[in-house]
């Protein structure tokens, strides 16, 4: 299998600390991967390195195909060449309305000139239709996203991912704060955008990691403890000592 | 590109663009020039003048308001503005006097003799005779005017590329733009800076060609000027905010990074956005001097930015009418308190003048605007339209979507 992302021997220091150790990791070009580990285990430097936001010591962050490195590509470059990155505080801009939102997200061009000139067509309109769909913001799409509830937030950052059209999603604690209907609908949006994409989620909560039936990349000290099935990694005394056992 | 739809989609462009028609023929009316005789023509430079302060109020909101820059230099774009077209009208209005003395010699002029003759006119007061290279272009009008638009913009463009480009921002933006004015101004007040030093350059009210005309009349010329650029520029910046440009600025103010994540080079946008204000901040330039008279490097020290910035946040920043009705507002008081119209107050034991008292007056309205209007002068002029609408749309038609109207972040 060829992967679409592959990182290797990356290692990061923050004043001294080592949050990042020697890491590797791959993942395939329409593959489900949930990344599990205590708080601090480097889950979020891992995608901070993986979008260019953090540049690490040493090592190689190959992506794509053919694989071209992403550590001389800055953050914007990245996101356009097909990452698109969820974050942990769900981060939509507030003061705009729902639909300008997605409109901002979908992918369209991106150069200031073009920007100015650009106005939404039939197409746009329905993608963005469809995507409000989705997420199920249907009936929201004139609100302000800072009314939203926190779980509709969450949906509408997953919904603006989609706008984009990545190739490869970095989904950073999804389910952090949702209800546990809202957390179900969130598992079947990420387990659809799977189906044609790679998804990487990072999640603390085991309930939810097990509903996704993927997977399982345990990560610990800012290095891979265990890969494999979750019931395989639950099953590892390593994993069970620093993380499943507290 | 700004078609009917843009304009009824936001009626408060419309209502702005009303106004300044009213008042520019209100002005008109009521000047020596074309009217009844009722306002004097220094107050129609003022008021002209004022319009050109709204123009570059304009700017700043765009870069500040809009994209959260808060730069701290837009003056200097101004004052270069008034430079470039301070060059030709002091070149041309003196070569026009020179040539005239020169006529009344037996022998016709050389070229050189009319040279020399400008260039110790006006370069005597700094101790030269040369005209400096940076004068190549100063009889032509077409040249200088292109300068009004180059300078401020390259200027702009590599002081931004630099700044912008090593993520400086925030507070460390604001003193970088400071110093860029400061560092400016100084070059300027220096005698062989070729801009004749702390004297600046003088008498561009005169209009060369335009020498017969009364300044009753050219005054109101200007006021039609700056008033079309005033609505102009406000309809550029209208439209430029009204689509998703506007939305990836206002995005890029909120939360950059999340903006860089979504492939938008956050970067290039600023630069847009600080180069092509400071374009606008050197054309409102270019139409004050001429009505101002005068221009020296006092106007583009860094107070002058500062003031700029308070005006828009009085008036309420991430609004265009805001800007506007700031500038407006606060310029025009503050020429009635400075220059000795408003009254002092004798306290008996002191006495006090408002020229030195009206700093402390200003002061205490952005201490008040801040704590009890946070949003400015334009967020009651936005509250004041929100509770008529609730109260004069039948419920029905309120709950329908109506038409945001996006400069109301
Ligand atoms: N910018 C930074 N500066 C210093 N330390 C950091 C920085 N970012 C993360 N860290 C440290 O690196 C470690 C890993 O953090 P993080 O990746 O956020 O963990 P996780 O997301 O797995 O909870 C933590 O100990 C954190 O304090
Ligand atoms: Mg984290």
């Amino acid at each position: 299998m060829s992967s679409l992302l592959e990182v290797a021997g990356v290692s990061v220091t923050f004043d001294g600390f080592r949050a990042i150790n020697d890491l590797s990791f791959e993942i395939g070009a329409a593959e489900l991967r949930a990344i599990i580990g205590p708080n601090g285990a480097g889950k979020t430097t891992f995608m901070d390195i993986v979008t260019g936001k953090t540049r690490p010591d040493e090592g190689r962050v190959d992506y794509g195909e053919p694989p071209r490195s992403l550590l001389r590509m800055s953050e914007s470059e990245i996101a356009r060449a097909g990452i698109g990155r969820k974050f942990q505080r769900p981060t939509v801009f507030e003061q705009q309305s729902v639909r300008d939102n997605l409109m901002m997200a979908l992918r369209n061009d991106r150069a200031p000139f073009g920007v100015m000139f650009w106005r939404a067509g039939e197409a746009d309109v329905d993608k963005v239709g469809e995507l409000a769909e989705e997420i199920g913001l249907a009936d929201e799409l004139d609100r302000m996203a800072g009314e939203l509830a926190h779980g509709q937030k969450q949906w509408l950052e997953i919904g603006m991912l989609l706008a984009q059209d990545p190739k490869l999603l970095l989904v950073d604690e999804p389910a952090a704060g949702m209800t546990l209907g809202e957390r179900e609908h969130t598992t079947d949006l990420l387990k659809r955008a799977a189906e044609t994409r790679a998804v990487v989620v990072v999640e603390h909560d085991m309930e939810f990691v097990r509903r996704l039936e993927c997977k399982v990349t345990v990560l610990h000290e800012g290095s891979v403890l265990a890969e494999g099935s979750l019931d395989h990694v639950t099953a590892n005394q390593d994993v069970i000592d620093v993380y499943l056992g507290r | 590109m700004i078609g009917r739809t843009f304009l009824l989609r936001h009626p408060s462009v419309m209502v702005f663009i009303a106004l300044l028609a009213l008042f520019t023929v209100g002005a008109t009316v009521l000047s020596e020039g074309f009217g009844i005789g009722l306002i004097s023509t220094s107050f129609v430079k003022t008021l002209g003048k004022t319009l050109c302060l709204c123009l570059i109020a304009i700017a700043m909101d765009l870069v500040w308001g809009y994209c959260g820059i808060l730069s701290l230099g837009h003056f200097a774009f101004f004052g270069l503005g008034g430079y470039m077209i301070g060059m030709w009208l002091m070149y041309e209005r003196t070569k026009s006097i020179v040539v005239e003395q020169l006529d009344a010699a037996p022998l016709p002029p050389t070229p050189e003799e009319v040279r020399e003759a400008i260039g110790s006119q006006i370069f005597g007061v700094v101790g030269g005779s040369d005209i400096p290279a940076i004068w190549m272009f100063a009889d032509s009008l077409i040249i200088q005017l292109a300068l009004v638009v180059l300078v401020p913009g390259l200027l702009a463009l590599v002081f931004g590329w630099l700044a912008f480009r090593s993520r400086v921002t925030g507070v460390y933006l604001s003193i970088l733009t400071q110093a860029m004015t400061l560092a400016l101004s100084l070059y300027l007040f220096q005698n062989d800076s070729g801009l004749r030093g702390n004297n600046g350059l003088s008498g561009l009210q005169n209009i060369p060609g335009a020498e017969r005309i009364s300044q009753d009349i050219v005054s109101i010329w200007f006021l039609w000027a700056s008033a079309l650029a005033l609505g102009a520029g406000y309809l550029f910046a209208a439209w430029m905010v009204s689509g998703k440009f506007g939305n990836v600025v206002r995005g890029i103010r909120d939360d950059e990074a999340r903006v860089r994540f979504l492939g938008y080079n956050v970067e290039a946008y600023k630069l847009v956005v600080f180069t092509v204000t400071a374009v606008i901040a050197g054309i409102a330039g270019a139409l004050y001097y001429p009505q101002a008279g005068i221009i020296n490097p006092a106007e583009i020290a860094p107070i002058a930015s500062i003031y700029l910035a308070v005006w828009v946040a009085i008036g309420g920043r991430g609004r265009l009418y805001g800007a506007v009705i700031g500038a407006a507002l606060v310029s025009l008081v503050s020429t009635w308190f400075t220059s000795g119209q408003a009254p002092d107050i004798p306290l008996g034991f002191y006495t006090i003048e408002w020229v030195d008292w009206w700093l402390v007056l200003l002061g205490f309205g952005f201490v008040l605007v801040t704590l009890f209007a946070p949003q400015g002068l334009g967020g009651l002029v936005d509250a004041l339209v929100r509770n008529r609408q609730t109260v004069a749309v039948p419920p029905a038609a309120a709950v329908k979507p109506v038409e945001k109207a996006s400069e109301a972040t």
